[in-house]
């Protein structure tokens, strides 16, 4: 293999060096780096081997891979795309059949404990697997295989993370997360979200391959760069909804100004995600600056718990928060709401602060 | 005779396998099978009919919104909500961004490679690339440096020894036929869309919120307020926005995505006659041009049969049945029988070999496909429906105006467009009808913001007390890859059934009773297949339909008649 410098690579692009450096200090940004992380990111981009990435499509929509084709800052997003070694992505390789197969296990057969596999969609236990087969094995023969000899796995979307839509009542076919149809995979970290955020992908491969570990968690797995948040604490109708200004019906004043969603069911102060602060499509848009309430898509179980989405939160089954506009209530989930972020907040200082010594089990 | 397994299809939305039969350097015989199964329709069973919509969008999020759209007009249909006219401009820009965006990708990311030697590129002159480019379109992107910088991308990509996506591919088949140059040009424009389609997806972004997976449906209309005195609506800064969005959307369109095409088909002008199948064409017709039921739409709905241009039949919901004979799944009636969606049934019941399996028994079930059949016979949708359809009806007139343009620009008469090339060179003459087309719905929004109408919402029909206790409806919707359509029941307020027959489903599934073949299953066969360890033709045809597997299965049919259930029990 020819050793090929990344600046080279950049400005063979037409990149400049200081759209590179512009691209790590984004990048610094959504992980919640203080801006002095940007040349660390853009030392570790341009110091290391590229890693092997496999990503597996299951019980999918393909939703997290065309996701992944709106990555923003789209240049230097090629270059992460060429920086990684995508060995195999059915959606979009050239070769099919047994070409692909070959493909998916010299690069297991070689790589072992080194790749990285992302996983899209659910994985079906119904009627011995045959819900779900590629190559005429079962998803879950894959899975354990693939994933079983990973360095780390990354269930991208709500459906690898969390079982999702197929596992959502009567579950139909068994469909089961990453977590539970490999027990014991290594380094599993979850990026829910229906779909998955580009940016929020993108950024746990940075961060990656900047710190050499893998980003803190929450109780789900799930970065607490991206997910350390929930949606109302950092919406641009929180003014609103502190003030009392609601919409009450779709079109109304109310609505067309931007007041608060909670009333037409929103699910933001339930909801640990990032797209507030973030967006959608390039910074574009998002759901409620749209007009539409959260719909709770980064949570376990979202299609079970946080429906009938048109109906505010303390009369949604199965989650039990209690009167949100209540006083009392609304202390109550702000205690909850700040513990977690305190938590969040001092493992991150913890382990920023922390030396090599101190982050071993990160590798 | 040698038996072709071709598993995974990639490229494609989801998990397709291919088994073929090959003999004398041709296909004899062709299976289609899906081999994934969720059961949305299931999970959909006892939820508020407003949220439907949202789970129906998740069976793809390829052709996302497509299923938002089906689900939300079977919904309206059953309660008898009316969206108004701001909601009918957002839901007809929404649907043609989807289309043409889609058609785009599918093109240059899903099927190009089976047409482009990435490796021959290398060897190009840019100077001649240059030469080439410049002889087809006056897309600003084309000197001799430009090709040259592109080359040199690739090169060190190649050099570097990872060859990623791109590995194992059938470079240097016999098949690939285009120069080094106009591969070249194509690996240019692999890398363009894939920047364009970020940007022109935006529009996505600014009605619905995001993209994959719009968040601004609703039954009876639209959750995108529209005011121009208002910074959280729609206003004059976002219809600017989208103005320039479309225009972006126009001149890639047409100067990069239908010249490519033409340009490229001119090298395999044999597949005009490769890859027809069944001959059998059918479209619901789509972008309502005024509110209300029963109201114009821009692309007509109708019927061809057998290939013959000069009669169109109408379209009867009650002439769709679903056989079961080859698919897992069990009907009451018996399993060589037919069943309309208003009398389906669903019972999944795998029967194929227990995993890992080397190959299927196609004299048995086979697939997670029904097959889905018009008055008994099976048809093919999609773009190449849809503008035959609208060519032989002669209206919009500009589908006839691009489509003759086209096929003197390759020397070839209307037959040829029966045919895999055909499938292509319709979509992307679909995508500029459809881009062209944006701006009309564009200035009609534009228009009711001028005359204070901004109404977004049937609001009488929101509540669930305004509903009929028993209810049903059907909502239809021409999507990317073809006729789409949705049923629903509603009972006390919750969906009692619910049940989809999709595109793909109706091009990919699998034989009926009859043994008569699936639309993929017969434009297989002939085609010609220069080596089985290599069976790239296979993939041109295949490709050519734009499979999309998460849509076809399915569909789990769960709509049921009183009667019907009587029986079951």
């Amino acid at each position: 293999m020819i050793a090929h410098s990344v600046t080279q690579e950049l400005e063979d692009r037409g990149i400049s060096r200081r759209d590179f450096l512009q691209f790590c200090t984004a990048m610094a940004v959504v992980l919640g780096f203080p801006d002095s992380a940007a040349q660390a990111i853009a030392a570790a981009i341009e110091g290391e081997p590229r890693p092997i990435l496999i990503w597996l499509e299951f019980q999918d929509c393909a939703g997290n891979t065309e996701s992944f084709l709106r990555a923003t800052h789209p240049t230097v997003a090629d270059l992460i795309l060429d920086t990684i070694s995508l060995n195999y992505h059915e959606t979009l390789m050239a070769a099919a059949g047994s070409q692909a197969e070959a493909a998916l296990a010299q690069t297991v057969r070689d790589n072992a404990g080194k790749y990285v596999v992302l996983v899209e969609g659910s994985i079906p236990t119904g009627a011995d697997g045959a819900y779900c087969t590629i190559g005429g094995r079962s998803a879950l023969q894959i899975a354990r295989e693939v994933c079983g000899n990973a360095a780390a796995t990354i269930a991208v979307g709500t459906c690898a993370a969390f079982g999702g839509i197929p596992a959502a009542r009567p579950n139909p076919t068994g469909a089961v997360s990453v977590a539970d149809a490999v027990p014991g995979v290594k380094n599993l970290i979850n990026l829910p979200a229906c779909p998955a955020n580009a940016e929020n992908i993108t950024a746990l491969i940075v961060y990656y391959m900047t710190l050499k570990r893998w980003p803190p968690l929450d109780l789900y797995r799930r970065p607490l760069f991206a997910y350390g948040k929930t949606i109302h604490d950092n919406c641009e109708r929180r003014a609103q909804f502190d003030a009392g200004q609601y919409v009450e019906s779709w079109g109304d004043e109310a609505h067309r100004h931007g007041y608060c969603l909670y009333k037409m069911g929103c699910k933001g102060p339930a909801t640990s995600q990032n797209c507030p602060s973030i967006k959608w499509n390039e910074g574009t848009n998002w759901p409620v600056g749209c007009g539409h309430p959260c719909i709770g898509c980064a949570e376990p179980n979202f299609w079970d718990t946080m429906t009938p989405f048109y109906q505010r939160l303390p009369n949604v089954a199965g989650f039990n928060v209690g009167r949100w506009v209540d006083p009392v209530g609304l202390g109550l989930t702000g205690l909850v709401t700040a513990a977690v972020v305190v938590h969040g907040v001092s493992e991150v200082a913890r382990r920023r602060a922390g030396t090599d010594q101190s982050e071993s089990e990160s590798k | 005779m040698a038996r072709i397994v071709v598993d995974p299809v990639s490229r494609i939305e989801g998990h397709l396998r291919v088994e073929a039969e090959v003999d004398g350097g041709a296909v004899t015989q062709a299976w289609s099978s899906s081999t994934m199964f969720r059961g949305i329709e299931l999970i959909l069973r006892g939820r508020d009919p407003r949220d439907a919509w949202a789970f129906a969008q998740r069976i793809c999020g390829v052709c996302t919104t497509v299923h938002a759209i089906a689900s939300i007009r079977a919904v309206e249909k059953a309660i008898g909500a009316v969206p108004p006219s701001n909601a009918r401009q957002l839901r007809n820009l929404i649907m043609a961004a989807q289309n043409v965006q889609d058609h785009v990708v599918h093109f240059y990311h899903l099927h190009a490679l089976d047409w482009v030697d990435v490796v021959s590129a290398l060897g190009a002159d840019p100077a001649k690339t240059s030469s080439l480019a410049q002889s087809i379109s006056d897309w600003p992107l084309s000197s001799t440096n430009y090709f040259a910088g592109v080359q040199d991308r690739i090169k060190t990509f190649v050099q570097r020894g990872q060859l990623g996506p791109f590995a194992n591919g059938y470079w240097g088949h016999p098949a690939y036929r285009l120069p080094p140059e106009a591969n070249l040009l194509a690996v240019a424009h692999y890398l363009e869309a894939l920047e364009w389609q970020r940007r022109f997806i935006k529009i996505h972004a600014i009605l619905g919120g995001k993209n994959p997976h719009l968040q601004s449906f609703l039954v009876g209309g639209m959750a995108t307020p529209v005011d121009p005195d208002a910074q959280s609506s729609l206003n004059m800064e976002t219809i600017a926005a989208l103005d320039k969005l479309i225009a972006d959307g126009i001149a890639f369109v047409s100067r990069v995505y239908v010249p490519d095409v033409l340009a490229i088909a001119s090298f395999y002008k044999d597949w005009a006659s490769i890859g027809a199948g069944i001959g059998n064409y059918m479209c619901y017709g789509e972008y309502p041009e005024e509110d209300g039921e029963n109201a114009r739409l821009f692309l007509p709905a109708g019927i061809i049969y057998g290939r013959d241009l000069t009669k169109i039949a109408n379209v009867d919901q009650a002439k769709i049945s679903e056989w079961v004979a080859h698919s897992w799944y069990d009907y009451s009636v018996g399993d060589d029988k037919g069943l309309n969606p208003y009398q389906g049934e669903t019972k999944p019941h795998y029967t194929g070999p227990k995993p890992p399996y080397e190959r299927l028994d196609v004299a048995q079930k086979y697939s997670w496909l029904k097959s889905p059949r018009y008055d008994g016979v099976p048809m093919e949708v999609g773009p190449l429906a849809r503008t035959l359809v609208a060519y032989a009806s002669g209206r919009p007139a500009r589908v006839k105006e691009l489509v003759d343009k086209a096929l003197s620009t390759l020397g070839v008469g209307p037959e040829a467009l029966f045919s895999t090339l055909g499938r292509i060179a319709a979509r992307a003459i679909e995508a500029q009808i459809l881009v062209e087309s944006m701006d009309n719905w564009v200035r009609g929004l534009a228009e009711n913001m001028g005359r204070h109408d901004y109404r977004i919402q049937d609001n009488s029909k929101w509540d669930p007390s305004s509903w009929p206790s028993d209810c049903a409806g059907a909502g239809f919707h021409e999507a990317p890859r073809g006729s789409l359509g949705h049923w629903v029941r509603i009972g006390n307020g919750t969906i009692v059934n619910y049940q989809c027959v999709v595109p793909s489903t109706w091009n990919a599934g699998p034989r009926d009773a009859a043994g008569h073949p699936g639309p993929y299953e017969a434009a297989l066969v002939g085609t010609p297949v220069a080596n089985p360890e290599q069976p790239l033709e296979i993939l041109r045809t295949v490709h050519s339909f734009d499979p999309c597997m998460a849509c076809g299965v399915h569909v789990v049919d769960t709509m049921k008649r009183e009667v019907a259930r009587v029986r079951v029990m």
